[in-house]
């Protein structure tokens, strides 16, 4: 048997030597994040097959436009734009819809997958902290999801406003005019809310990356039954029902805050007046949600570091 | 230097102990080989070093606490636990991009020059090549990186002779210098047999033996007996016994060696002849084996 110290200073020094060299700079959190956009192509292919869908319906829809659409420009004119932006503010609604779909299937996912598949031992015999990994699978639903329908909205706005255009040219009809369909200030809404539902949804992810770290088994009933259970419970002891009003309000609750909506029987945005930014920023239950979206990371963070495959 | 240092570790599972204050210390440049039964606590021990389980007791590995800096110790420390572990739905291409990414002390060209030897394309996911093409794929990731302790958990569970064999031919030719250390459990003992520097064996949580290679050859000698010499050869006390073909083949624990040789045939045991003797005596009470 060979005696390894005979051997041993000389490569010590060398090899002491290289590393210093060796040491590469790393950029984990961003190699962590496409990670996770190679693992869950959902992230982006959702959105893009429901753009797909949106734009055929519309085509689908247009063919007799051009008679509709002289009904309409004979609507005094906030009637005429509300007509006609309508199915752009569709496209937008579903798709933000869609964005929170898969983020909450997403962040079930998330901690739960790589324990099941064993692939956390791989994961966690890298140079990557559980603060690296639990952080950039929370940065897809909070800034990557909002960012693609965004994107994906205007190019399919856009789409539609140049088959729709093309239609009405063919007819005869004049097609719309800024006045009657604003899109850039639809994008500017659109953004603002964007943002305004990811900081009021933030602890509704961190309790599903919570759920998904520690659930042995069945994400969704983990996450989701308690819920049901205590609302339950609370209607069938006292007859009230503040926790799933409790629910909806963290559910729906940034829209009465983030836009002034004048008691309007159908909500609609049609002048930055309506943005209250300083109202939703100086909202409780918006600070409240986000500390409480940091105990769940944190929490997330922890149980993370314990847990080992299923 | 030491580059796992422990002092009475000890894990409990609810009510079943894994491990019962495990001293160890392994030295830089050795390759350790870790034995035991299913369930003996190899994997848990193996788990506390790599910063994958809390545990009591005094732990050090490099220097550091691994519970506590597990992602500092990673930079240094390598870790194949199994064939399965590589995602499966990931590309060769993207796992060489995410390690360069991530790993301070990854090289990619050395793991691009590895992989040039095999059969694994570039553009292949995981879930597509066999399961000796990811175990040649993951050796490839590791053998790339300088490390300074490298893991292996069972690496070669699964995998056929030929790429068991070409494993540690690969790590012992391409990857060890001497430098390094290496710790290894494995059930198939006699195949690493050649490979390991050192050996412990580790039973019901605790270690059975811990001794370097050179003194496990000194110390047990195999004999192989013809009937007519078998009682003068049993009065040697004999730690195994067992026959093939109608001779007797005894398993002697520090005994002369010209003593023996005047009664049979004498050779170098193997790993798992020794871990059955010994194991098998540990069952009843803890025997003179134990250290």
């Amino acid at each position: 048997m060979n005696n390894p110290s005979e051997a041993a200073p000389e490569f010590a020094l060398e090899s002491q030597a290289n590393s210093a060299v060796r040491e590469r700079a790393t950029s984990p959190f961003y190699w962590s994040l496409r990670r996770e956009l190679w693992e869950n192509r959902s992230i982006y292919l959702a959105p893009l097959i429901v753009a797909v869908v949106q734009i055929f319906g519309f085509a689908i829809s247009i063919i007799g436009q051009a008679e509709r659409r002289r009904a309409v420009l004979l609507l005094d004119p906030a009637q005429q734009r509300a007509r006609i932006e309508q199915p752009y503010d569709l496209a937008a609604a579903i798709m933000i819809f869609t964005v929170f779909i898969v983020g909450t299937f997403y962040c079930l996912d998330a901690l739960y997958g790589e324990r099941r598949d064993r692939t956390v031992l791989f994961w966690k015999s890298l140079p990557v902290s559980d603060l690296t990994t639990v952080l950039s699978k929370l940065t897809a639903p909070l800034l990557v999801l909002p960012a693609i329908a965004f994107a994906v909205t205007v190019c399919t706005q856009l789409i539609m406003v140049l088959m729709s255009t093309a239609v009405l040219l063919a007819h005869g009809v004049a097609p719309a005019t800024w006045a009657q369909l604003p899109l850039p200030f639809g994008w500017l809404v659109m953004l603002y809310g964007l943002a305004a539902i990811s900081l009021w949804h933030a602890p509704i992810y961190g309790w599903l990356l919570v759920v998904s770290a520690s659930a042995r088994r069945a994400t969704f009933l983990c996450a989701v039954l308690p819920l049901f259970a205590i609302g339950a419970f609370e209607r069938i002891t006292f007859g009230t029902a503040y926790f799933s009003r409790f629910v909806q309000y963290r559910l729906m609750g940034f829209a009465p805050q983030a836009f002034d909506f004048a008691g309007q029987r159908h909500p609609q945005i049609h002048s930055l007046a309506q943005l209250t930014p300083g109202r939703y920023l100086s909202t409780p239950g918006l600070w409240l949600g986000l500390i409480v979206a940091g105990v769940f990371v944190g929490a997330a963070i922890r149980v993370r570091r314990y847990k080992g495959p299923i | 230097m030491a580059c796992i240092e422990a002092r009475g570790l000890r894990k409990t599972f609810g009510t079943t102990v894994a491990l019962d204050g495990v001293d160890l210390r392994v030295n830089d440049g050795r390759i350790l080989g870790i034995v035991g039964p299913n369930g003996a606590g190899k994997t848990t021990a193996l788990n506390a070093i790599l910063g994958l389980t809390s545990f009591d007791g005094e732990l050090k590995v490099l220097g550091r606490d691994p519970w506590s800096a597990r992602d500092e110790l990673m930079r240094d420390v390598c870790f194949i636990a199994d064939v399965a572990v590589l995602p499966r739905w990931i590309r060769v291409s993207q796992l060489l991009d995410y390690m360069g990414g991530v790993h301070p002390r990854f090289n990619r060209s050395k793991a691009e020059a590895f992989l040039a030897k095999t059969a694994i394309k570039r553009t292949s996911k995981v879930r597509q090549l066999s399961k000796g093409m990811v175990a040649q794929l993951h050796l490839a990731l590791i053998m790339a990186i300088d490390a300074k302790l490298l893991v292996l958990d069972e690496p070669t569970l699964g995998l056929d002779i030929l790429y068991r064999k070409q494993f540690y031919d690969s790590l012992l030719n391409d990857y060890f210098d001497r430098t390094r250390t290496i710790v290894v459990t494995t059930h198939q003992v006699d195949e690493i047999q050649d490979v390991l520097t050192d050996l412990m064996f580790i039973d019901r949580g605790r270690i059975v033996l811990d001794c370097s290679m050179e003194e496990f050859e000194s110390r047990y000698l195999e004999m192989m007996v013809n009937p007519e010499q078998l009682a003068a050869a049993r009065e040697l006390k004999p730690i195994h016994e067992r026959s093939v073909f109608g001779r007797s083949v005894l398993l002697f624990d520090s005994i002369e060696r010209e003593r023996a040789a005047a009664l049979g045939e004498v050779r170098r045991p193997s790993i798992a002849d020794v871990f059955v003797a010994v194991m098998g005596n540990q069952a009843p009470a803890s025997s003179g084996v134990a250290r």
